[in-house]
């Protein structure tokens, strides 16, 4: 069972710190393209923006190119942009985004060989209390990370307590995806789930200090069903119904998790 | 990015040596998969048309582990 605690590696001081550094570039990325999201926007030109900002910090995109985990083209973005019941994965493309939209980005950071990735929705404009509901529940399943993932405690203690506030507010924790070890490689040891299933005796892994996890819970308003579209990448609701998407990557402490990417 | 958990549902088409077994994947897809250590360990048997959960290896897409009989 715990075999897998072999594979995880923890980081040391100066990988850590080079981690902060990229990962500071996503949360900029990410801060700037907040201000730039509003109706009439296109996605790739967000995506553009997203890309001149890590080229001016000397940083490049993770996700370009990431080759597809089951074949079929790889990656053709620099970030990823989805909107309502796109739940990730979103290319970035013609499509303009509306008021009332809801618009989950995810940027992906390599500088100086270590990577950063981090993720957050966007209502537009003035969105049903369901929705405002629905990113706020999400955003909120990262602080519990903040909080509660200290070295020690078995990662399926925060997975429940994350599954726990996304159910008892009446949605979905989705279980087709995961989140990831990240280091010198986007998606590293271990499988970070959101959520405690069937596979959770055999993923279950204690944490350790300079554990490096990018944790993603994402959230459905819907059922937590979901499928991949035609494009080969874009993951959708099999409701239509909206999905929210948040992310940091987090650094293991004795005393909770501290996030690289704000 | 999130990564995905590359599970798929599959029926067992053909029986081989050593506890390997082809698996015709619902998206049509045949691999060869191996009978993970913990249902070896329960002595769960596989048979040809039993429905199976396998989990593929991001490194090599037409090998598997079968980690779940559901019928």
């Amino acid at each position: 069972m715990t075999r897998r605690a072999m594979t995880i590696r923890p980081k040391n001081a100066e990988a850590i710190e080079k981690m902060r550094a990229a990962g500071r570039v996503a949360a900029e990325v990410l801060s700037h393209l907040r201000e730039m999201i509003r109706p009439g926007v296109t996605t790739a030109e967000l995506d553009a923006e997203a890309v001149r900002i890590m080229r001016e910090r000397g940083a490049e995109s993770l996700f370009l190119g990431q080759p597809h985990p089951r074949g079929g083209r790889s990656y053709p973005g620099n970030i990823c942009v989805s909107l309502n019941e796109e739940l990730v994965h979103g290319i970035p493309g013609e499509r303009r985004i509306a008021e009332g939209d809801v618009v989950s980005v995810d940027v992906g950071v390599k500088k100086d060989g270590w990577c950063g990735d981090a993720a957050r929705t966007f209502a537009v404009g003035r969105v049903d209390q369901r929705v405002e509901a629905l990113v706020r529940t999400t955003a909120e399943a990262l602080e519990i990370v903040a909080r509660e993932a200290r070295a020690g405690v078995l990662w399926s203690a925060v997975a429940g307590r994350i599954e726990d506030l996304v159910r008892g507010a009446g949605f979905s924790i989705v279980t087709d995806y995961v989140g990831h070890g990240i280091g010198q490689e986007m998606w590293e040891e271990p499988r970070v789930p959101n959520y405690v299933g069937r596979d959770t005796a055999r993923d279950d892994f204690v944490l350790a200090e300079g554990m490096t996890l990018a944790v993603e819970p994402m959230v459905n308003m819907g059922r937590r069903e979901v499928r991949e579209k035609e494009d080969g990448w874009t993951v959708e609701t099999c409701d239509g119904q909206p999905a929210a998407h948040f992310e940091d990557t987090f650094v293991v402490r004795r005393d909770g998790a501290e996030a690289l990417t704000r | 990015m999130a990564k995905d958990v590359i599970r798929m549902e599959g029926t067992i088409t053909e029986a081989l040596p050593n506890a390997v077994f082809r698996v015709e994947l619902e998206n049509g897809h045949r691999v060869m998969a191996h009978v993970s250590g913990r249902m070896r360990m329960h002595f769960i048997r596989i048979l040809p048309g039993d429905r199976v959960t396998v989990e593929l290896s991001p490194y090599d897409l037409a090998k598997g582990r079968i980690v779940y009989r559901s019928s």
